[in-house]
């Protein structure tokens, strides 16, 4: 590696360096917004529970499209992805929809 | 024999081998924690009115350790990058405090089953009910450092203070007045079975994880100097299975210890 590529090269990794130090600011911000946000009585429990799990889904962004690099991976990784999302939305789709489909003689509370 | 595609592209995926090896198994360990978070959400919704635990565990010992797995995810990240930058020393300074922070996890956790499994519901032969921690257990006693309740009920709305409970009084209680007692659990309750096998399977994660850097760490600087480049994958691969750990924690911390 010539000395020029060899400097581009390391600015390239610099740059990245910067931007993990940013997403860590960020998920250290969003851990405390959490916890905050648990102590604040909405108006139901229900609203709770959709912030928390916001601010986690946003976090969850930045740890894997930063950290594991999936904002600029390769097709590859994107259709195990795909096929990965299609599976866990189908599986909580059919955990919501057995709510309502007890087998008879259930008890419920 | 010769591993094929450890560095060099494949033209029909564009990625090395094990690049697509872990997005597999990590895929597979979506589903797997996918199944556990259902079940969650099964019990939960399908409990009593009321009888849905809050404030259980310690708010602020969930928060510290969601700080220290943060932590070990970006100097996981900066141990790659470093390998990247040809600095093998910062790559042994950044996965050190990896280790650390995943040591300094599961002491963390440790102690919190430990707590759990001291911390005992005590029904009397009267109907009343003693909740607090084992403090000592003789043939004719035990002492527990915790509160009566008239109601089961109130024992699951804890309303924590995020540095945990305030101190409470030491009781006494006869082994002749008590009907039943059990301590915290994964039998206790539906959500401490929840608990302790979410967590429990995510500490293995840990375990896990924390093994192969510890070997990528240790033993590591032989396989640097012959190919660097791909030692500098297995670090890339063994970072996103950590990251991974850290993104499942993401969402443990606020179902369990805050909703």
């Amino acid at each position: 590696m010539s000395d020029q590529t060899h400097s581009e090269h390391h600015d390239h990794i610099a740059s990245h360096v910067r931007r993990y130090i940013l997403v860590f600011v960020a998920l250290i911000i969003g851990t405390i917004l959490t916890v905050w946000a648990s102590y604040i009585h909405f108006p139901s429990r229900e609203i709770n529970i959709a912030v928390a799990l916001v601010i986690a889904s946003c976090k969850a962004f930045l740890v894997a499209g930063f950290f594991m690099h999936l904002v600029s991976e390769k097709k590859m990784i994107y259709s195990i992805l795909g096929f990965t999302f299609f599976f866990f939305i189908g599986l909580m789709a059919l955990t919501i929809w057995s709510f309502g489909d007890f087998p008879p003689f259930t008890v419920t509370h | 024999m010769e591993i094929p595609y450890t560095t060099e592209i494949r033209k029909d995926t564009g990625l090395y081998n094990a690049k697509v090896g872990i997005w597999l198994f990590l895929a597979s360990e979506v589903m797997l924690f996918g199944a556990l978070f259902s079940s969650y959400i099964l019990l939960r919704v399908g409990s009593q009115d009321g009888y849905w635990p809050h404030g259980w565990l310690t708010v602020w010992l969930g928060t510290l350790n969601t700080i220290v797995l943060i932590t070990s995810s970006i100097t996981t990240v900066m141990a790659w990058a470093s390998l990247k930058m040809k600095n093998f020393g910062s790559f042994k300074l950044y996965h050190a405090i990896t280790l650390c922070c995943a040591v300094t996890f599961l002491c963390i956790k440790s102690y919190e089953y430990h707590d759990k499994f001291i911390h005992n519901e005590v029904t009397l032969k009267d109907g009343r009910i003693a909740d607090g921690h084992l403090i000592k257990r003789t043939a004719d006693s035990v002492t527990i450092e915790g509160r009566f309740v008239k109601d089961r009920k109130e024992l699951f709305n804890l309303s924590t203070p995020f540095f945990g409970h305030p101190k409470q009084e030491e009781i006494e209680i006869k082994t002749a007045d008590i009907a039943t007692m059990s301590n915290y659990g994964p039998a206790h309750h539906d959500y401490n079975a929840l608990y302790f096998t979410l967590t429990g399977l995510h500490a293995l994660h840990v375990i896990g994880g924390a093994c192969v850097i510890f070997y990528l760490w240790a033993f590591g600087a032989k396989m640097w100097k012959e190919d660097p480049e791909r030692f500098t994958n297995r670090v890339e691969i063994s970072g996103l299975f950590w990251h991974f750990v850290d993104l499942v924690w993401i969402f443990l911390f606020p179902v369990l210890y805050l909703l």
